[in-house]
């Protein structure tokens, strides 16, 4: 635990003197929020402003995807992770601390997130600020896990990258976070079921417009809390500290593992079937708040 | 005598097709600076890599202070230091940051204050990691071997590529290494280094160790020979340099006749009567007392630098 939070402090400066971390993790999202509230929620639109905070929240969560799985290859590649394993340090501690400090790193923005909608747009009520706070800090943890899941399946930046980008379309896109999930067709919204994402960008946009049950947070906290904890242990379990050590054979299985929870999740859900009408519900009662004349978000 | 603080015997590593280590074996015993000398490839690395608890070896015995590194972990790492080949580290991490973090993960730990007065990195101490001329990172790099205060040192080409002034003051360090009276295993493939700094050096080659001892015994070797180096208009043939008075072997690198002689004045005449015979040219005649390079050219007909 010592060297989890020495690891953590250190991380969290070399973070803060990262230009590119202020620019993806703090401006992009401000450019988002921006951009979609002047887009979708202008005039009589204001409902979407909470609905528009959850979707650039799920974005700003899923970042740390991108960002630690960068990070791990970086460090691994120019042999920096090397000179970690001379000293009395496992691989538990180098993938908790990464966890732990962006954790660190998200709560700030998310704060002027929500600073910038109460001040620059006059938001009032933030729905379910307990929910909201659950669903950011299990969310970050789980895709930051996912993410040095793929630095550990990976040998170079550049594959990195293209997996990165595979899979970061799919969960922007088919989650909701981007476009509404009511706008796709079922089949679509079934698929989405068993993806990541879903959960969190469901789950954030519900809380944020107060349209959240206490069983729809447990089960988007729950889904991604296991997904958070299968994915560490993969993680950990294919951690490679140098950089022509070879993936093992045995990592595809692995990697699969870390479906599981949302597999199991998904196919729950599909036979359930309760998910995908309160998403269908809840976006047709704000369709129904919005003034004459006006479209709903097809962002 | 009790056990060596570095135990190897037998080790075995292949990389692929590649054999790396044929059979290594060697013991060093506490307080001794020991050096492992060979050419590139020759498996020196991997040797030390395999003491760190970096490698795995296919096969053979690897202990340090009694301790398995692939096996005992943090216990082990405790124990030892180590710089390796290349060190790197996040550009944005500042000197003092870098010695202050390495120096949390261990119980024993040195004063990083003293470290880097000591290894005249005080003026750098708030510089970034990029920021360092190549010469203040390998400094750096050996101050963080020493954070933890550790019985055995590893140094793997610890002057690689840097210049002749930093090489000196490296040098110093790990004399100073010898006065604490630290077990220092040391790789090169610098001749000078292995014959200032080591009390014990084995010369490898081809995963093998063909060669043991001080660097006085193995010199031993080659005593009373005169390494003679000689550049030519035109090239000789028939191994006519080979057959000259007091010539024990002669061989070509690079264009230049090495020749080792016991009776240097002989040689030299019968060589100069034998290019005015041949109407042949002395373009350089160089001449050295024994070195570890006679006795590496002796044992595998290369020079260390091929």
């Amino acid at each position: 635990m010592r060297n989890t939070w020495i690891l953590t402090k250190v991380r969290l400066r070399l973070a803060m003197r990262n230009r590119a971390f202020f620019f993806f993790s703090l401006l992009m999202p401000m450019i988002f929020l921006f951009s979609f509230v002047t887009l979708v929620a202008r005039g009589n639109n204001r409902q979407w402003i909470p609905y528009i905070l959850g979707s650039v929240m799920t974005m700003t969560v899923m970042g740390s995807f991108w960002g630690l799985s960068v990070q791990l290859v970086t460090f691994r590649e120019q042999g920096i992770l090397r000179r970690f394993r001379l000293a009395p340090v496992g691989a538990g501690p180098m993938l908790a601390s990464s966890i732990i400090s962006n954790y660190f790193l998200v709560i700030p923005v998310i704060v002027i997130e929500l600073l910038v909608c109460r001040f620059a747009f006059h938001v009032l009520s933030f729905g379910n600020l307990w929910a909201l706070f659950a669903l950011v800090t299990v969310g970050s943890a789980t895709f930051a896990s996912l993410g040095l899941i793929v630095a550990s399946v990976t040998n170079t930046m550049q594959e990195t990258q293209m997996i990165n980008n595979l899979i970061w379309m799919g969960f922007i896109f088919l989650s909701g976070a981007t476009v509404p999930l009511a706008k796709f067709p079922a089949w679509v919204q079934h698929v989405s079921l068993f993806i990541p994402a879903q959960y969190l960008a469901t789950g954030l946009q519900s809380a944020a417009t107060k349209f959240a049950t206490r069983y729809e947070v447990f089960e988007d906290v729950a889904a991604m809390g296991l997904g958070l904890v299968v994915a560490f242990e993969v993680s950990r379990q294919l951690f490679r500290w140098e950089p022509e050590a070879k993936v093992p054979r045995r990592a595809k299985l692995w990697v699969l593992a870390a479906l599981v929870p949302f597999l199991a999740f998904g196919t729950w859900e599909s036979v359930k079937g309760t998910r995908l009408n309160h998403v269908n519900q809840n976006f047709q009662t704000l369709i129904d708040r919005m003034g004459p004349g006006q479209t709903p978000p097809a962002r | 005598m009790g056990e060596p603080i570095i135990r190897v015997e037998n080790l075995y590593k292949n990389y692929g097709a590649v054999e790396a280590l044929r059979g290594v074996s060697f013991a060093v015993e506490e307080g001794e600076v020991f050096g492992l000398l060979g050419p590139n490839g020759a498996g020196k690395t991997t040797t030390v890599e395999i003491l760190e608890g970096l490698r795995t070896a296919d096969s053979g015995v690897a202990r340090v202070c009694g301790l398995d590194p692939e096996r005992t972990g943090e216990r082990f790492k405790e124990t030892i230091g180590a710089v390796l080949q290349s060190t790197a580290l996040p550009d944005k991490l500042r000197v003092k940051e870098a010695l202050d973090l390495f120096a949390n993960f261990y119980r024993r730990r040195a004063d990083t204050d003293k470290l880097l007065s000591r290894f005249q990195l005080d003026e750098k101490r708030n510089a970034f990691y990029s920021q360092l001329s190549g010469g203040q990172k390998q400094r750096l790099a050996l101050a963080m071997a020493l954070v933890n205060d550790p019985q055995v040192v590893f140094l793997d080409e610890p002057t690689a590529g840097l210049d002749p002034q930093v090489r000196r003051e490296i040098y110093d360090i790990i004399e100073e290494l010898r006065r604490g009276k630290k077990t220092v295993l040391i790789t090169t493939h610098y001749i000078e280094e292995a014959e200032r700094l080591c009390d014990r050096v084995a010369i490898v080659d081809h995963g093998r160790v063909i060669a043991l001892g001080t660097p006085r015994e193995l010199k031993q070797r080659s005593a009373g020979k005169t390494r003679i180096e000689v550049r030519l208009a035109r090239p000789v043939v028939n191994g006519m340099l080979g057959r000259l008075d007091g010539v024990s072997d002669c061989r070509e690198f690079d264009g230049a006749y090495v020749l080792h002689s016991s009776s240097t004045p002989q040689t030299i005449v019968a060589l100069v009567k034998q290019l005015e015979a041949e109407k042949n040219e002395l373009q350089s005649l160089e001449m050295f007392s024994p070195s570890l390079e006679d006795v590496f050219i002796e044992l595998t007909g290369r020079r260390l630098r091929e």
